[in-house]
């Protein structure tokens, strides 16, 4: 197993592990249906009948269903989390300036000084209908400040991903076919190179010799709604070469190694040994079974990229998600800190159902449970 | 009057005042201009003001969570942006701190200078095309006065009882006489708003050099010129955008890539490096601002004068100065003024590190075991090494200090204030008065020194109403010497505000009030193509 970057993404096991409860739910044993779903007698019967004739839509479904108990989760641990924070929101936000008068009037206006079951409740109340409420802070409006800051970092995400995923999964299938080979070691070792550094470093290197040095390139690369497309473009150019620095390297690994698995497992052999061509055999019967772990990683990387650039954001001066969380949480902002922190979750999750989906319609063996 | 000429040259030798900024200066007091030339010989011709151009500010210390109310702002950032888009009342001298004209024409106090008279400037419109009246610098001060107020300036304001109009003219009363009622006005929060920004407090509608063309918290403000300012000596480029940049090193390498003109907070751990760049320039100024050591007066060990005294003399301040500040800063002298506040008292002997001394007054103290000192970053940058340093020169006096970090995060709830010995940082007030009065008053709220001295307080009450300024100065000196010789703080260092700024940028003025030239650095400067 490879070792993960040290900031990058967190590398579970790629191939099977807690962000892949496929192989539990869907190979075992058909009869039994999921504890989570329903579990009346009715409509017990009615999921299993489901759950045989459709198990795509029973996956997305129950998967479906599992998130929002799962959003619910991470609502109640941030709020306690927030809570468990020494200081409250007046406190920290007056900072070595607080009075205590000024304190109180900021709590009894907030509604501090209140239990804290009332209060959550109260803003689940509000945020089930879609209203998360105005910033404790600046008054704002929270999903009017979501919306433009999540709009700057799926834009920073989205080119980072289209540079990086096309590139690490090409760069990983020169790797096989060169495999131990001059290609491979020298792509090895330069995303090695790339993954053991950490993202900071390598934006500063690149701001010293593109911005500084050579002056070929935009810094800062904050964008603002005034910016036209191609100026956006070359605002984030820096930050965008970062992320593909960051986590070129662990996708391209794990491609390499799901098909050099693959390739050397026994059909393969023997389909060699049938008088199949090369193409087809990787197309056909390689491919389908090295894509999942592979499509878990860029899913994991993917996710990344939208709530784990904060270092980057703050480095190259870039208005996305991260840096505003972090803002809300040195002042215990509750309301944003909530609503991004759900915002990520969502991320999370919905990247691993598509990782999940994706592996499926690949390789369908997976949907027919012996 | 030879004392400020002396000054001014001083200044000049430092670099930190050009011709033109001397003469002004010199011709207001009568200065012959022969000493300017001399000055100046090997300078270029004196340079006027050129009008025009994009200023592009770095700044550290913006968040997502600024608010756009003028009463709310505490970061770096909305201090500036406050500063282009409005004024308050009474503004400072950017070298001897006294109190200059600004939204208020001139002022009168009462012999007792409990009622204040201003007259409000005639003729200045706001952004939006009203004329200021009177009726909005009373309502502007009875919102930072009101209750229910979340104003920074609450504190100030405190002592006023009474806010009314008389006619065109707006007259104070307060609880008890200040002598410095107009300094207290000249708060950054106290930005006179259209009908005391009531009607919308986050408008940004004032009547400063600048109109907001854009603001994005945490992000960027732009601004345009205000073509109606009612003052010509300022606001001199076209449009200004400060951009937020809380990275240390993105500020610099934006600044030494020229992509922006001036940058805030530069690291002294980095300056001299930046200073290599040619085309940068390094902008420090003398300032209010301490970095401290404090000991709670009333709780055991620190009870006890003599083991106060021995921590004291166990400092070496010099050392902290060039090895924390990068040698941006001044010594201090364990009270919280220095020469930069108007009636500092001169003259008293500058404390030193003193191991003999220091050992002396510990056994003195009967003080045995380890004292616990907490500490963190956020007191202020380089607390913790700052720390560090004063335990190896407290063991020389045969003192063991241990030092305890502490989480950055809640420091000014949980240590701060609450902890007897432990690390803080205090920015300047305008004058001694409300240094004191914040901090070392018996029954402040951030007395963080529990320094609680009956005759200190009643000192600090007959010196606010004196009017006649050397009186008042002996009492200042008097004050000064119970804080430096009995009080709980040590006193290492007055930091100073260290900003870096590209070749381009003119007319920077040096001002004593606050950092980045009090603020006004974006309406004072302008750019040499």
């Amino acid at each position: 197993m490879e070792s993960g970057p040290i900031t990058g993404p967190v590398l579970t096991d790629g191939t099977a592990g807690e962000t892949h409860p496929r192989p539990a739910d869907l190979s075992g044993v058909p009869a039994t249906p999921n504890p989570a779903a329903g579990t009346g007698a009715i409509g017990g019967t009615f999921w299993r009948r489901f759950v045989f004739r459709r198990p795509l839509a029973a996956l997305v479904l129950q998967r479906l269903g599992l998130s929002v108990g799962l959003l619910f989760a991470v609502s109640l641990m941030i709020f306690g989390g927030i809570e468990a924070l020494p200081g409250d929101f007046a406190t920290t936000y007056l900072g070595q300036s607080a009075t205590p008068q000024a304190v109180e009037n900021i709590r009894k206006d907030l509604g501090l000084d209140r239990p804290w079951s009332e209060r959550y409740l109260n803003w689940l109340g509000g945020a089930v209908q879609g209203d998360f409420g105005t910033s404790w802070a600046s008054k704002n409006s929270v999903s009017e400040q979501i919306g433009n800051r999540l709009g700057n970092s799926l834009f920073l995400a989205f080119f980072a991903a289209l540079i990086s995923v096309p590139l690490a999964v090409g760069l990983g299938m020169l790797a096989v076919q060169f495999r131990n080979r001059m290609p491979d070691k020298i792509i090895n070792v330069i995303s090695l190179a790339a993954i053991s550094l950490p993202e900071f470093f390598i934006g500063y290197l690149l701001i010293m010799f593109f911005a500084v040095k050579w002056g070929v390139a935009t810094f800062p690369a904050t964008v603002y709604d005034s910016m036209s497309f191609i100026e956006r473009l070359s605002a984030i150019a820096l930050p965008v070469a970062t992320l593909v620095l960051v986590v070129l390297a662990h996708m391209m690994r794990m491609t390499r190694a799901a098909i050099l698995n693959v390739m050397s497992s026994a059909y393969v052999e023997t389909a060699e040994l049938k008088g199949l061509g090369m193409f087809r055999i990787i197309a056909r019967h390689a491919a389908p079974n090295a894509v999942a772990p592979v499509i878990n990683v860029i899913a994991l990387n993917l996710a990344y990229l939208v709530v784990g650039v904060v270092v980057v954001e703050v480095v190259f001066v870039y208005p996305g998600m991260g840096q505003y969380m972090v803002d809300a949480v040195t002042v215990r902002d509750m309301p944003v800190v909530q609503a991004c922190g759900l915002i990520f979750a969502a991320f999370y999750i919905f990247l691993n159902m598509a990782a999940d989906i994706l592996a499926i319609l690949a390789n369908p063996r997976l949907r027919h449970p012996r | 009057m030879s004392d400020y000429k002396d000054y001014l040259t001083r200044q000049v030798m430092l670099g930190k005042m050009n011709r033109r900024e001397f003469l002004g200066r010199a011709a207001a007091f009568g200065i012959a201009a022969s000493t300017a030339g001399t000055l100046f010989a090997t300078s270029a011709a004196a340079q006027e003001p050129k009008r025009g151009g994009h200023l592009k500010l770095g700044l550290e210390g913006a968040a997502a969570t600024d608010s756009k109310d003028p009463a709310k702002a505490l970061s770096q950032f909305m201090f500036v942006v406050g500063r282009n888009w409005g004024d308050m009342l009474v503004e400072t001298h950017p070298t001897t701190g006294a109190p200059v004209p600004a939204l208020a024409e001139s002022w009168e106090p009462s012999a007792d200078a409990a009622t204040w008279t201003f007259t409000i400037r005639k003729g200045v419109k706001f952004h939006d095309g009203k004329e200021l009246t009177v009726d909005d610098v009373i309502k502007t001060l009875q919102r930072h006065t009101d209750d229910k107020s979340e104003s920074g300036a609450l504190g100030v304001m405190k002592s006023i009882k009474e806010i009314k109009a008389d006619g065109d003219k707006l007259v104070l009363t307060l609880t008890e006489g200040n002598a410095d009622m107009p300094l207290l006005l000249s708060d950054y929060h106290l930005i006179i708003q259209p009908n005391g920004g009531l009607d919308n407090p986050d408008a940004m509608i004032g009547t400063g050099p600048y109109k907001v063309a854009s603001f994005e918290p945490g992000v960027r403000a732009t601004f345009e010129k205000n073509a109606d300012d009612w003052r010509t000596d300022r606001g001199y480029v076209d449009t200004i955008e400060l951009i937020a940049m809380n990275d240390a090193t993105a500020r610099i390498a934006a600044l030494s890539s020229g992509q922006v003109h001036y940058i805030n907070r530069v690291d002294p751990k980095t300056v001299n490096l930046l200073k290599r760049a040619p085309t940068v320039e390094i902008l420090n100024t003398s300032g209010r601002g301490h970095y401290v050591f404090i000991m709670h007066c009333n709780t055991a060990p620190f009870d006890n004068n003599d083991l106060r005294m021995a921590l004291k003399l166990a400092m070496d301040r010099e050392t902290l100065v060039q090895r924390i500040l990068g040698g941006y800063g001044k010594v201090g002298n364990d009270f919280p003024i220095n020469d930069t506040y108007a009636l500092f008292p001169e003259g008293i002997e500058q404390r030193t590190y003193d191991p003999d001394k220091a050992a002396f007054h510990y056994k003195k103290s009967g003080h045995s075991g380890p004292v616990l000192l907490r500490t963190s970053d956020v007191a202020f940058p380089g607390a913790v090494d700052a720390a560090v340093l004063y335990q190896e020169s407290a063991k020389k006096a045969g003192i063991e200090i241990e030092v305890k970090r502490e989480p950055g995060d809640g420091y000014w709830t949980n240590v701060w204030n609450v902890q007897p010995f432990s690390t803080s940082y205090w920015g300047g007030r305008p004058t001694q008065d409300q240094m004191y009065s914040t901090a070392y008053l018996s029954n402040a709220d951030w007395n963080d020194t529990r320094f609680q001295r009956e005759d200190f307080d009643k000192l600090l009450l007959e010196a606010r109403s004196e009017l006649d300024e050397a009186k008042r100065k002996e009492m200042y000196r008097t004050m000064a010497m119970m804080v430096r010789d009995e009080g709980g703080l040590i006193l290492p260092m007055f930091n100073d505000f260290v900003n870096a700024a590209t070749k381009q940028v003119k007319g920077y003025v040096h001002d004593i009030g606050n950092d980045m030239s009090n603020g006004y650095v974006a309406t004072r400067v302008w750019l040499d193509a």
